[in-house]
């Protein structure tokens, strides 16, 4: 994360580099160049490859002979794109879930709390990663179920469990991905100066005010580079949704069916283009907003 | 300076992925020209070698089973035939269950496993892709003793030649709650039409294979639609099945294809009804669930498996050791008795505990030909009409997707 003064890239000065050290830079950076290139373009590239081919439905093997029908099929028939619309409803919905969770988490870490209780919460946050995604999804289908946990809480005040369906998955994914998206704001409402809310303050604003005029303009860029992680990570998750997802399904679903069960490679490789699609269009839009400076 | 550094990196880049798409590039259409194996009827196996003799065991073994088919004690103490096995031939069994047919044929084209239990729909698929060998029956010592009528079936061999080894047959049956249903059923008009008494607590079998168990139940109830046999439908048919399928889903809780999932979602009482395997009610039963099972009087889809062996398979002695040793009257009669299915070899019934046979109708012919065993639908009726077009498997995933929505 740059610094506050935000001094321009140079701030680890390189002397000039002289014709060998350059060669030599050149060389150390190809092993981490051909593992970008090869592991991720590589494996996009092929993936985009494989969507262009066609499949034998009885055997299941490939049939390598180029063929758009995969994407015709994508686009004509109309579950996939109800499904499509499904997914990019779900992935929008965990995002402002958890950006409205995680802001005023974010702002007491970053603005409230002593450096000694800041520290504790940033462990705390971190916390849920170290247990299990499977372990933490099946907690919540525990939870969720007929007489579990929540609708004995609920049952009370006469509500009952949500059961599994979309709620139970956005539940469940927005509970996942919280942590992605509460440090990003936090490190982005850390480098706000102390001085803006003295100064806002001096001016009369109130701290209602000083929140919605100096705070989340600044923090807006932060907010949105965590919403990468939780757009992207719900775009493309299928094991959540299986667990306590009921009837429904995801894009990934889709994929899994047609790659692990269907074996229809080609397809499923049609299929994974749309987050890629989706995922594109998004980063250019929060490219406008300044928010890959934050990540 | 640094634009042309830029442009040097997508130059790179551009350069690789070429390299990369030339070499994986189309294959010339010549050689796959006569690759007409979307023809059952006609389909020539690639001809792979069959095993000449027994060997020396290589000390392993990789099987690829329906769940409850390799037991080592691990679930149930007292449900074992894995470990005498591996004390008689000294091949260490390494076990990975599958959930669906499907499954099993991708898993199977890895190659990483030399024996497999696969059901009708799945065997003609592995034997068509080349990914199991023919298999020498005379090789297998317990082969004799396996009723004749599970033997060269359409399912389980080729022009006469075997490629695998009878296993057992069974059906899916109807599983509910017996204090959450209020009365015992005995029909699938339950979980197909009556559902919506139990709106959200449906369940049903999460794979397109299922759509026969609808197929089946509109031969029934709608004799207009004129289905003969629930793997052969016509366009027509499969969207009559897919129209029943959807209104079934709106109370359909979740689908199952991982049985333990399954057993979960009885124990908490999220599915109440729902189609069953004998095994899933037993391990129900064993944590103290109170479900019971009925096999419907539409009568029920069913599987017949094969033990099979994998065509690049480096453990071959052992892989025929296993096909000999699950097969062998022992292991037969506790895997059937285990599973809730009929055995393969009629010895079995004088070891399996009494009645067993008898539920399950073991060496009962005709019993056994009215269940609809899972079968690879293809385009070629398989009830026997020539003036239309069935829809095949590739048909069936398609609409399994649109059923789910």
């Amino acid at each position: 994360m740059a610094s506050s003064q935000r001094p321009g890239r140079g701030i680890l000065v390189i002397p000039r580099p002289g014709r060998r050290s350059r060669d030599r830079s050149v060389l150390l950076l190809i092993p981490p160049m051909l593992w970008l290139g090869v592991a991720y373009l590589g494996a996009l590239g092929a993936l985009f490859i494989t969507s262009l081919w066609g499949q034998n439905d009885f055997t299941g093997a490939i049939e390598r002979i180029w063929t758009l029908d995969n994407f015709r099929d994508l686009f004509t028939i109309e579950v996939y794109r109800t499904i499509t619309v499904r997914t990019i409803t779900i992935a929008a919905v965990v995002t402002i879930v958890d950006a409205v969770l995680a802001f005023p988490i974010a702002l007491y870490m970053a603005k409230v709390a002593s450096p000694r209780l800041q520290r504790l919460l940033v462990i705390a946050v971190l916390m849920p990663l170290w247990a299990s995604y499977l372990v933490k999804a099946y907690a919540w289908r525990s939870m969720l179920s007929e007489g579990g946990l929540i609708s004995s809480i609920a049952a009370p005040f006469g509500l009952e469990s949500p059961g599994y369906g979309l709620v139970a998955t956005t539940i469940t994914l927005a509970y996942l991905w919280l942590p992605f998206m509460i440090l990003p704001i936090y490190a982005g409402l850390e480098r706000l100066p102390d001085s803006l809310f003295e100064a806002s303050s001096d001016l009369g604003a109130r701290s209602a005010m000083t929140l919605r005029r100096v705070v989340l303009p600044m923090a807006f860029p932060a907010i949105v580079a965590g919403s990468i992680f939780t757009f992207s990570l719900t775009m493309g998750d299928y094991i959540a949704v299986r667990i306590v997802g009921g009837t429904s399904q995801l894009l990934g679903n889709v994929v899994y069916d047609n790659q692990g069960a269907a074996n229809n490679l080609p397809f499923a490789a049609a299929v994974a283009t749309i987050p890629v699609v989706v995922m594109l269009v998004y980063l250019a839009a929060a490219r406008r907003t300044g928010a890959l400076d934050n990540l | 300076m640094k634009r042309s550094t830029k442009r040097r990196t997508l130059a790179v880049t551009s350069a690789f992925l070429l390299a990369l798409a030339a070499g994986c590039g189309t294959e010339s259409g010549g050689s796959d020209a006569d690759d007409d194996t979307g023809s059952a009827a006609g389909f020539t196996p690639p001809d792979l070698p069959m095993k000449e003799e027994m060997g020396d065991m290589e000390g392993e073994v990789n099987i690829l089973a329906w769940p409850g088919y390799a037991e080592d004690g691990s679930t149930d103490a007292a449900v074992d035939w894995v470990t005498p096995f591996e004390e008689e031939t000294g091949c260490q069994a390494n076990v990975k269950y599958f959930g669906t047919s499907d499954e099993a044929v991708s898993l199977m084209k890895t190659g990483e496993y030399d024996v497999v239990s696969a059901s009708g729909d799945a065997s003609l698929r592995m034997i068509a892709a080349g990914d199991v060998a023919p298999v020498n029956v005379d090789l297998v010592e317990n082969y004799v003793d396996v009723y004749d009528y599970l033997k060269d079936r359409d399912w389980n061999s080729v022009d006469g030649q075997m490629y695998g080894v009878p296993h057992g047959y069974g059906a899916n049956l109807l599983m509910w709650r017996t204090d959450l249903v209020e009365s015992a059923p005995t029909s699938w008009s339950v979980v197909f039409e009556g559902g919506s008494e139990y709106a959200g607590k449906v369940t049903a079998y999460d794979s397109p294979i299922y759509i026969a168990d609808a197929a089946m139940y509109l031969m029934e109830t709608q004799p207009d639609l004129g289905i003969e046999h629930p793997y052969s439908l016509d366009e027509d048919q499969l969207a009559a099945a897919v129209d029943l399928l959807k209104k079934q889903k709106e109370n359909v809780g979740e689908y199952w294809s991982d049985y333990l999932k399954e057993v979960q979602a009885f124990t908490t009482g999220d599915s109440v009804v729902g189609t069953t395997w004998q095994v899933i009610a037993n391990v129900a039963q064993g944590e103290g669930v109170p479900v019971d099972v009925v096999l419907p009087e539409e009568g029920a889809t069913g599987w017949s498996d094969t033990w099979m062996v994998g065509a690049d398979s480096p453990n071959t002695n052992c892989a025929y050791a296993w096909m000999n040793h699950i097969i062998s009257p022992e292991a037969n009669a506790a895997v059937a008795e285990y599973f809730g299915e009929a055995p393969s070899n009629a010895k079995a019934c004088d070891i399996a505990s009494e009645g067993h046979c008898e539920t399950f109708h073991a060496g009962d012919e005709e019993y056994a030909s009215k269940l609809w065993y899972w079968t690879t639908p293809i385009e070629q009726c398989l009830d026997g009409r020539t003036d239309v077009k069935c829809t095949d498997y590739g048909d069936w995933t398609q609409a399994w997707t649109e059923v789910k929505g």
